[in-house]
């Protein structure tokens, strides 16, 4: 077995009071690359806790966290957030995508900040432009483009610096059964290339079509049937 | 895969120091993000709302543009001043022989002007016309329109008469209002005419001279050729006659010229105070009284500081405005931002990044408001001074600076903001929009 992307041990998030709040309670979790989790639960359990903490964003209060082998604790603000742009890519249920720049340049924002080679930055975007099928669109403001459209921008934007962890939070959330599988056609497509994706849900269907789910309650996680 | 919770372990140390050289791959300089990066991402959205642009604009375009406006304004009127005041007492220059106080307390002069001060003057450099002009005592006598002495008459004091070279009309830049000015030929030949100023003129009932009336000095008669008028700064000139100096000479005993007046270049006053002395008195300077202009005017310097002073303060005032206008905008584009300044953090932009961002944002849109609060400045002093007909006059520097005060404006109105952007929380600012 190869060595875990990520892996979380007895990790437990708490926010200060009053009433401090434990929004996770002892997790462990391990996603090897090319692996594909969901992670379901009800509102409030902990999901998006969780996704921070695997995404960079948010610490553990305690427990640790490895990250391709790495413990995470001790990486200070600036190496965390150079992890994120070359390591992890997000894609958001509200899309997050800068209304007043065009598809390509949404595309190309991660790659400013990830040190991707300037002379390739817009081949790579306009590469994960067509991948996700949005070739034709390249020039359009996100505005003009259907949900499920942005949505497919958001993902391009998400795997442009190739990243080894892709996090979605609610992907399909705001997208109509048609255009949910493409989206996730589209992740799974990802996955067989060696990317790791964890995917937070409501959606049960969603969710099956992970071959492993973690149940998320109270901040406790269960692995799902 | 999940396992099953276990006792929580220690808490990570924060200060634990992590080799990360194989976690992340190395970026060469040239792909960082740079400078260049900055002010695209600065710039970028700047023109896309338009309206609002030009609300923020507008504080630093109302300050800058008053500021330049009114160091352009003092300056103008500065210039404008100092012309006029330079047109009068800048150019005029008075040699005559230094006093002396006598045991009886009357003061005397220590020396006498010779008849040729005009020429030896006129040869100085910076001179441009020179006359002599002495006040001449009639003691008793009379000076009237009429041969006869009416006894019915009110006393009244006779007026002044004066003796002068040919054009002293000239050097005090007078002009003629009838007839002509005597000439070298009058003088030389003694000739028994007078010039009047037009006060008397109009005093003495004579309004044409192409008959040459007589006017009667102590019982002598003088035609009169002309009637002048203008002489600013011998106004004294304009309530008498003038007559030759060789007419004085022989009919009322004129000693020695009085003093001699000439108009000079401007800015020659100081060089020429020391060398009419010496031309006029070689052997003894010192007994010549010599007042010239000191260089440009103090005056229209104080007036300039003066205006100065009152429209700065002013336009100092608009400009905080102007400042206040940019933070409170850019701190509305920073709560508006919040999901943009998110998805930043969480793609891999620092804190530093996300500060400097908003700060150059601020900051170019100072240099913008600058930029054009100079032009319209400038602009403004332009269209009044030719309107007025006077010469705009405007250090360039004061544009410039414009631009430079505009940035700086920026730069401050943009740290607050910036350091409020630096502390949004991705996880808070990606979970609110």
């Amino acid at each position: 077995m190869s060595q875990a992307l990520v892996e979380l041990r007895d990790v437990t998030r708490s926010f200060p009071g009053p009433p401090e709040v434990q929004a996770l309670k002892g997790i462990n979790l391990s996603v090897n690359p090319g692996e594909y989790v969901s992670i379901v639960g009800p509102s409030g359990s902990g999901k998006s806790t969780m996704l921070n903490i695997l995404g960079l964003l948010d610490r553990p209060s305690v427990g640790e966290y490895r990250f391709d082998g790495h413990l995470t604790g001790g990486l200070d603000e600036d190496t965390r957030a150079a992890v994120r742009a070359q390591r992890i890519g997000f894609v958001f249920q509200a899309f997050h995508l800068m209304p007043r720049r065009s598809v390509l340049e949404n595309v190309m924002m991660p790659m400013l900040y990830s040190g991707t080679p300037r002379t390739e930055r817009e081949d790579r975007a306009r590469e994960a432009l067509h991948r996700v099928g949005l070739g034709h669109r390249i020039d359009f403001l996100p505005g003009l483009l259907s949900g499920g459209e942005r949505q497919r921008v958001a993902v391009a934007r998400a795997v442009v610096t190739r990243p080894k962890l892709l996090l979605a939070d609610e992907p399909t959330g705001n997208l109509d059964g048609a255009t949910t599988a493409g989206v996730m056609a589209l992740f799974e497509e990802l996955v067989t290339d060696g990317l790791a994706l964890i995917i937070i849900t409501h959606d049960q269907a969603v969710a099956r079509r992970a071959p492993q789910c973690v149940r998320i309650d109270d901040g406790r996680a269960s692995t799902d049937g | 895969m999940t396992r099953s919770a276990r006792t929580p372990v220690e808490p990570v140390d924060d200060a634990e120091v992590v080799p990360v050289t194989d976690l992340l791959d190395p970026v060469p300089a040239a792909d960082r993000y740079s400078f260049v990066d900055l002010l695209i991402e600065a710039t970028s959205d700047l023109g896309t709302r338009p309206a609002r642009l030009l609300m923020t604009l507008a504080g630093t375009i109302l300050g800058i543009g008053a500021l330049v406006a009114t160091i352009g304004f003092a300056q103008t009127t500065a210039g404008q001043l100092a012309r006029q005041f330079d047109a009068f007492a800048a150019t005029q220059l008075i040699a005559s022989p230094a006093t002396a106080q006598t045991a009886g307390g009357d003061s005397v002069a220590t020396t006498r002007l010779p008849w040729d001060a005009v020429e030896r003057i006129e040869r100085l450099a910076g001179v441009e016309q020179a006359a002599m002009i002495s006040d001449v005592d009639l003691g008793s006598g009379t000076l009237t329109a009429v041969p006869v002495n009416d006894p019915s008459a009110p006393a009244s004091a006779p007026p002044r008469l004066f003796a002068s070279s040919a054009g002293l009309v000239d050097t005090l830049e007078g002009r003629i209002v009838h007839g002509r000015l005597f000439d070298d030929g009058h003088d030389l030949r003694r000739d028994r005419v007078a010039v009047l100023g037009s006060r008397l003129a109009e005093r003495l009932g004579i309004t044409r001279v192409d008959s040459q009336p007589s006017i009667f000095i102590d019982g002598l008669p003088y035609a009169v050729l002309g009637v002048f008028d203008g002489v600013q700064q011998r106004a004294e000139l304009l309530d008498g006659v003038i007559i030759p100096t060789g007419a004085a000479r022989d009919d009322f005993g004129l000693g020695a010229p009085g003093e001699v007046q000439a108009r000079i270049a401007v800015g020659a006053g100081p060089p020429l105070a020391d060398q009419s002395a010496l031309a006029l008195a070689p052997d003894a300077p010192e007994t010549i009284d010599v007042a010239a202009p000191q260089g440009r005017s103090d005056l229209a310097a104080d007036v300039q500081a003066d205006v100065n002073l009152i429209f700065v303060v002013l336009s100092v005032i608009v400009l905080l405005a102007g400042g206040v206008g940019i933070a409170n905008v850019t701190m509305l584009s920073v709560m508006e931002r919040t999901g943009e300044i998110g998805l930043r953090r969480a793609i891999g932009a620092t804190r530093r990044q996300i500060a400097s961002q908003f700060i150059a944002e601020s900051v170019v849109i100072g240099i913008l408001g600058g930029l054009l609060g100079a032009t319209a400045g400038v602009f403004a002093v332009l269209v009044i001074a030719v309107s007025q007909g006077w010469t705009p006059v405007i250090t360039p520097w004061v544009a410039g600076s414009g631009v430079l005060l505009g940035a700086v404006v920026g730069l401050l109105a943009g740290g607050l903001p910036a350091r409020r952007a630096a502390g949004v929380e991705p996880v808070t600012a990606l979970r609110g929009s």
